[in-house]
């Protein structure tokens, strides 16, 4: 009993330095810096944060010879693996896609579940603070090439939303849109226009969305953390 | 119904009793007994159900009202017992006791009121928002237009086109503008 009161009085004594020593620190105490005890009984320095994510930044990466490129945006384009981000309204709009009626797969686009699978975003409607940081996240841990769909009026300027205190204005403030689908809300049809918008853009070139990203990090990232006040993650989570 | 009003509004000196309809009644209570009688009323008098928890910010006034909703399953009646706090020193008694979902009623007046429920289950925590600096949200002298346009960035104006002038510009940019026949004058 004795050394379970000692061990509950040590934590409550380190999560009082804690909250002494910086009380603005947003990093949750199981992802700070620290020493821990490894299986083989030797003590470590563990960094949560970095130790599974590259804090490194992304770089920009330079199109090939012209054919060998042309080819590749070829085969880019008839192949569009999609995350959807279905935290606004226009979430709705996607699941008829994959459905008999509008059959999105013709086009050569399909749902993948998670961002390490996919090459195409879809953002849906309004974001709020706390959910545009997920959107960062994820978005950073697709692979390059990545195109983002920003779905609905409120990704352009605000929308409805405009003067909320909790939903972001303009998206490409914060990470770059390659095609922007307006309504409110789009329908389906809509969203497979933008996909076709898309494709022409892939095959001529011009989605460099991902490239631009990387050129301009910096005021990204400023962008970024202007209003996402509790940073708690890598500055790049790939 | 009308007998148990009778008897809490007796034993706690009640004002300003409203029978909204035969099965439901609002009253007015001190913040200090507030506690007491939704205690009273789920010990004594069954009323088990907890409905909700509200709160309403009457700026003019300077005060916080707080509602609490109970239902009796028995009798299929319900209580409102509403309270009020000083708006400078927003700090009530917690009633986390009663009920389970009273901390996260609490959490989240807490978030959006900034009214503290001292002893309450993590009260403390984010509810909605993450890493918000500003005062409560759902306070009346937050502008919420305000804070969006300093922080995000704002929508550039809007602009309408005349529907005529505009398909006409974009349709037939080349053709001279023919002014309309005003039938009037023939």
């Amino acid at each position: 009993m004795e050394t379970m009161n000692d061990k509950i009085n040590e934590m409550l004594q380190r999560s009082a330095q804690n909250a002494s020593q910086n009380e603005k620190s947003f990093i949750r105490p199981e992802d700070e810096e620290r020493e821990v005890i490894a299986p083989d009984g030797s003590t470590i320095k563990i960094n949560p944060i970095y130790d599974y994510f590259s804090g490194k930044k992304p770089q920009e990466e330079k199109p090939l010879n012209g054919v060998v490129e042309k080819f590749l945006n070829w085969a880019r384009a008839e192949s569009i693996w999609v995350l959807g981000f279905g935290t606004g309204c226009g979430s709705i709009e996607i699941p008829p896609l994959m459905t008999p009626r509008f059959d999105a797969y013709r086009f050569g686009v399909q749902m993948r579940a998670t961002p390490r699978q996919s090459n195409a975003f879809i953002i849906s409607g309004y974001l709020s603070v706390k959910t545009l940081k997920r959107v960062i996240r994820s978005y950073e841990q697709m692979p390059s090439p990545k195109y983002v769909l920003a779905l609905g009026s409120c990704t352009i300027n605000g929308g409805m939303y405009y003067d909320s205190y909790s939903t972001i204005n303009r998206l490409d403030k914060y990470i770059p849109v390659d095609v922007y689908i307006a309504g409110c809300m789009p329908r389906p049809e809509a969203l497979l226009s933008g996909f076709m918008k898309l494709k022409e853009l892939i095959k001529e070139g011009k989605a460099e969305k991902a490239n631009e990203y990387a050129r301009n990090f910096d005021e990204y990232k400023a962008n970024q953390k202007k209003i996402i006040k509790d940073w708690n993650m890598p500055d790049y989570n790939w | 119904m009308k007998a148990i009003v009778q008897e809490i509004t007796e034993k706690y000196s009640l004002q300003n009793v409203v029978f909204q309809r035969d099965n439901i009644a609002f009253v007015d209570v001190e913040k200090k007994f507030a506690i007491d009688l939704v205690t009273f009323l789920k010990d004594y008098h069954q009323f088990s159900h907890f409905v909700m928890m509200s709160c309403v910010d009457w700026i003019e006034d300077g005060q916080f009202q707080l509602l609490y909703l109970i239902h009796n399953p028995t009798l299929k009646v319900d209580i409102g017992i509403k309270t009020y706090l000083n708006r400078t020193e927003p700090t009530m008694q917690s009633a986390h006791h009663l009920w389970k979902q009273i901390w996260t009623y609490q959490r989240e007046i807490k978030e959006a009121f900034g009214i503290d429920f001292p002893g309450s289950p993590n009260v403390d925590e984010n509810f909605v928002l993450e890493g918000w600096t500003e005062i409560p949200h759902m306070r009346r002298d937050f502008d919420t237009a305000a804070y969006s346009e300093k922080t995000y960035f704002p929508r550039e104006g809007r602009f309408t086109h005349d529907p005529a002038t505009y398909m006409r510009e974009k349709l037939y940019p080349n053709q001279p503008v023919t002014a309309k026949k005003n039938t009037n004058e023939q």
